[in-house]
């Protein structure tokens, strides 16, 4: 039906427009070009899909109409769009398959909480921040800290969460993050104590998921990571009732009896960083840091976490057509290792960018 | 190395395994499946007509509900619920009923350790029971690792949380089964050594990670090997349930 509209509107903006040099010679072989394409389209499902492959192949000039042309296939035939360029060992976005996207750290992002931290990957925007709170620890575990971990995905991520839909991958991801972060070693709990069997601290750490294209696990671990890195610890004492109190920066002058409980602000002493990396499995292929597209493309998904002594934190494979033979398993943490390399140099620049500040 | 296990039992040996078929009447499929004392009950129910909005409709969907036996649904049982659907969405044959739900709910009964691996073996055999047409089964099974550095297979809860580290692993299981397109089969491995899924808490070496993978896939040919007799054994289903 457009299809008979078309061909008129664009014969009454060709005589109008002006002659352009560039595309004046061949504009009626564009038209028609154009006009035919869309006809094909529509008979695509009759012709079947080598008709629309020939065309494809057909079409390696640069004229303007090849571009919607591929988009539309890229739409239409996503698996065979991707494994096109498989074939060469590369990814549309022009990556070799094992290497991950740019990646990219700004501590210091939230300037209200005790630490914090904005990790890019590609696309993908994470923003972490820890609030430190005083609290009555336990009694089992007199003299330790806690910290409590959440996971959230506005509707600002992806157009696929709204308010009354939330996103099934939340608390997924939340888990994960507070099983990998507490299990990693990373913090001991035992420095987040002040006063044993009265106070300790408790730390909480908010990870909101900015824009969501692809390995939010990783995103979200090296936020995590960055804003305790990040971190500094308020300086406390005790006020008159006994409890521990935070003492703010604004009145200094006047709290001359409040001897400070911890004297300067201190940070944390963290051991074993753990760092992630996501893979796709295709067929042979093994993909590192897909994008939303590919993971909703080719459903296997392997996450490895490494932490910087090399030892595994976790091998997470959730199902998926796949199956990951112990080769494949190899070249995952192969890849993760070189991965964990290039983020711990990228996460120790940006804490030397901070302290140079 | 013969460690001392409180129960007595080896390092590579399984407790008891029990499963049952046919045990709910309303529900199209169901089972029950315990090792040692952790048990779970899982019925299935499909498929039913229509998918949920963001799932593709050329495909068959699969939804999972966890219950746990005491307590609010939070993220762990969140978690659960994805792991398992992502997990037999792969062992399902998608493309025979289009635009379908099958529904698969967990119900824990007794939880005394491994109790993921068991919940997947029991919406395995419910997946049988309920005659959804699938491409393999799927055994599961719980590897640790103690702190001096050995593999112990299937722990209780209390052997659980002294480990310093435990990972379940899911395997296929098929005497025949359909090989998809361009698998990746390299020779010499075997379709059953390949991992379906992988959990893993705590840290450990990746040496120590790949001597449980081997250990798990000598396990899980022991495990498949009960569920072909238990589902074979049991007598074939009467037509007159709705379905």
């Amino acid at each position: 039906m457009t299809s008979h509209s078309q061909p008129s509107v664009l014969w009454q903006r060709r005589s109008t427009r002006r002659y352009n040099p560039f595309l004046g010679f061949f504009s009626d072989y564009h038209l028609g070009l154009f006009v035919g394409l869309s006809l094909f389209y529509s008979l695509e499902v009759v012709l079947g899909n080598k008709t629309l492959k020939k065309m494809v192949s057909a079409n390696v000039s640069g004229d303007l109409s090849s571009e919607m042309e591929v988009d539309a296939f890229r739409r239409l035939f996503p698996l065979r769009y991707h494994e096109r360029f498989l074939l060469d060992s590369i990814r549309p976005d022009a990556r070799p398959l094992g290497r991950a996207r740019d990646t990219s750290l700004a501590l210091g992002a939230v300037a209200s909480a005790d630490g914090s931290a904005l990790a890019k990957i590609g696309c993908t925007t994470m923003l972490a921040a820890v609030k430190m709170e005083v609290m009555t620890p336990p009694k089992e575990s007199p003299d330790e800290g806690s910290i409590a971990i959440e996971f959230y995905m506005p509707p600002i991520c992806s157009p696929l969460v709204r308010p009354g839909r939330p996103a099934e991958e939340a608390p997924v991801v939340s888990k994960q993050l507070s099983d990998t972060i507490l299990s990693s070693g990373m913090i001991n709990l035992k420095e987040l104590s002040l006063v044993s069997g009265k106070a300790a601290w408790m730390a909480y750490l908010d990870i909101y998921c900015l824009d969501a294209d692809g390995s939010l696990f990783d995103a979200a671990l090296l936020a995590a990571v960055a804003a305790f890195s990040h971190l500094r610890i308020p300086v406390v004492s005790l006020n008159e009732e006994g409890r521990v109190v935070v003492v703010s920066e604004e009145n200094e002058e006047g709290k001359s009896e409040k001897e400070p409980v911890n004297k300067g602000k201190r940070k944390l002493t963290l051991s074993s960083l753990p760092f992630s990396l996501t893979c796709i499995l295709h067929k042979n292929y093994i993909l590192a840091d897909p994008t939303a597209e590919e993971e909703s493309i080719m459903e296997t998904l392997v996450t490895v976490v490494l932490d910087s002594s090399g030892q595994l934190v976790s091998l997470y494979k959730p199902g998926g057509p796949v199956l990951a033979y112990a080769s494949a398993v190899q070249d995952c943490i192969a890849l993760t290792r070189q991965r964990v390399k290039e983020l711990k140099s990228i996460l120790n620049e940006a804490i030397s960018d901070m302290e140079v500040d | 190395m013969e460690i001392g296990r409180d129960d007595g039992r080896t390092a590579n040996q399984l407790r008891p395994l029990a499963c049952s078929r046919n045990i709910l009447n309303r529900a199209h499929g169901s089972a029950s499946w315990s090792q040692g004392d952790t048990k779970v009950l899982a019925a299935v129910y499909g498929p039913k007509a229509g998918t949920k909005k963001n799932e593709n409709p050329e495909k068959a969907c699969i939804e999972v509900v966890w219950k746990p036996k005491t307590g609010q649904i939070g993220k762990p049982e969140k978690e659960y619920e994805v792991i398992l659907k992502r997990t037999l969405k792969s062992i399902c044959l998608l493309n025979i009923n289009p635009n379908t739900t099958t529904s698969i709910i967990i119900q824990v009964v007794s939880d005394d350790g491994a109790l993921l691996p068991c919940a997947i073996n029991a919406a395995c055999a419910a997946l049988v029971d309920a005659a959804i047409p699938l491409k393999h089964l799927a055994v599961a099974i719980c590897c640790c690792l103690t702190e001096s550095g050995y593999v112990i297979l299937d722990p209780t809860k209390v052997e659980e949380q002294k480990m310093k580290a435990f990972a379940y692993l899911v395997f296929p299981n098929s005497a025949i089964s359909i090989i998809p397109e361009g698998s990746s089969h390299m020779e010499g491995e075997l379709m059953e050594h390949g991992i379906i899924t992988s959990v893993t808490h705590g840290v450990m070496s990746v040496d120590d990670y790949l001597h449980c993978l081997e250990r798990g896939q000598a396990a899980s040919t022991k495990m498949s090997a009960f569920l072909r007799r238990s589902l074979q054994s049991q007598a074939p289903n009467d037509s007159s349930r709705a379905g």
